[in-house]
């Protein structure tokens, strides 16, 4: 068994199959990019993967442990400690500044809010934006509330980051800036990431690659519109 | 690519001999077509015979001679010329993929098309990876970075042409064959 991943999972919304008996195998320490075109069901496993969601059949594990039949108590515990989130749009606190969005981990985690201060300024610095630590999201870039928002992903020092689109949102440079942090950091740390991307470009930063078309895994790589016919 | 300009614009920037105008051709275009000594020689003997560049003394450092080559007020108009032309995008599409798969849905079977169009795009995402780890190796230069950047996204745009031909692939095949 590998260190994260599924086997044959299922996840439908209704009646919409989002993953028909998807297996995946991610490597710890592994970059993995999980592409395909909208709706094919990358951001459900990711979020399958994450315990964020649970499949409907199937098993996901992590380090040995199933996790799909884990307590929401478990699974919300694992999200704090072990998994770091980033999403599209940086979902930052906006009445936060930047210093207290990244802190925030910390504090739920029960850390002391010196403690967590310091270690978000040190992450915000990491990250190149030390400077912005005491504004807020609406006095920043797309390109810095995504910085401070990888910050708060990586300031627990999670095993694993679960990226979903997380340049999808910003221009070319100011994604390279994020995708190249995201990228030394979590070299740096040998965080294992996840990393959900439409974007061929973005996906070469990975180690490794998978398709999905239409819930299922695309061996190919390709389309899959032409295996239907 | 224009050598004969390019090394027009690379002397620009002050005198250099064949030697130093190659190493400085492989820094500025680092994943460029390279340019072997003989041709950077041939170039510039052609350059002078039109009186484009001429010699600027003799440099004698303990090895052979050296001769610095600098450029002339008529070799400053035509470089000047050639930035300021725009470069009209290509009028027929050369491209050698294109060509192949065209000629694949023509002579082979639907799988066996599918099975080249997904390892060509294997290749093309292999070299993509390979560029990317250029462009973000901490010791890459802006000329490195600018060249893996061109690559990239030409890479880019071939392979979301081949998802979509897959997509089609189909079609295509039916209607080429019935002809």
């Amino acid at each position: 068994m590998s260190f994260l991943g599924t086997r044959a999972a299922v996840r439908s919304y209704g009646p919409t199959p989002a993953l028909r008996g998807v297996t995946v195998d991610v490597a710890e320490g592994e970059i993995l990019a999980v592409t395909g075109p909208s709706g094919c069901g990358k951001s459900t496993l990711l979020h399958c993967l994450a315990g964020i969601m649970r499949v409907d059949a199937g098993e996901v594990f992590y380090r040995g442990r199933r996790i799909d039949t884990s307590s929401e108590g478990e699974r919300a515990r694992l999200r704090r400690t072990e998994f770091g989130v980033l999403f599209q749009f940086g979902q930052l606190v906006a009445e936060l500044t930047a210093a207290e969005n990244v802190a925030l981990p910390l504090l739920l985690a029960g850390a002391r809010r010196r403690e967590a201060r310091t270690a978000a300024l040190a992450w915000l610095d990491r990250l190149g934006v030390a400077d912005l630590a005491d504004q807020h999201p609406g006095e920043m870039s797309g390109g810095q509330q995504q910085r401070c928002a990888l910050a708060r992903a990586l300031v627990t020092e999670p095993r694993v980051l679960f990226a979903d689109e997380p340049t999808g949102a910003l221009d070319t440079l100011a994604g390279e800036q994020v995708l190249g942090h995201l990228v030394r950091l979590a070299r740096e740390q040998r965080t294992t990431v996840v990393l959900v991307t439409h974007d061929a470009r973005v996906a070469g930063y990975a180690d490794r690659e998978v398709t999905l078309r239409d819930g299922v895994l695309d061996p190919t790589g390709l389309g899959i519109a032409a295996v239907r016919r | 690519m224009s050598t004969p300009h390019v090394l027009l614009g690379l002397l620009a920037t002050g005198p250099k001999h064949g030697y130093d105008l190659k190493r400085d051709y492989d820094l500025r275009l680092p994943k460029a077509k390279p340019l072997p000594y003989g041709q950077v020689y041939a170039t510039l003997g052609r350059l002078e015979r039109d009186g484009l560049v001429a010699r600027a003394g003799q440099e004698r450092e303990a090895g052979p001679d050296r001769t610095p080559y600098a450029v002339t007020p008529p070799g400053e108009a035509a470089l000047d010329s050639w930035l300021g032309a725009v470069e009209p995008p290509l009028p027929h599409l050369n491209s050698v993929l294109l060509a192949k798969v065209i000629i694949t849905l023509l002579v082979a079977d639907l799988s066996r098309a599918r099975d080249y169009l997904s390892r060509q795009r294997q290749a093309h995402t292999d070299r993509l990876r390979e560029l990317t780890a250029v462009k973000t190796d901490p010791t890459a230069s802006v000329a490195d970075v600018i060249a893996a950047d061109y690559g990239i996204n030409h890479l880019d745009a071939d392979l979301r042409w081949l998802r979509t031909t897959l997509d089609r692939v189909a079609d295509l095949h039916g209607e080429v064959t019935a002809r």
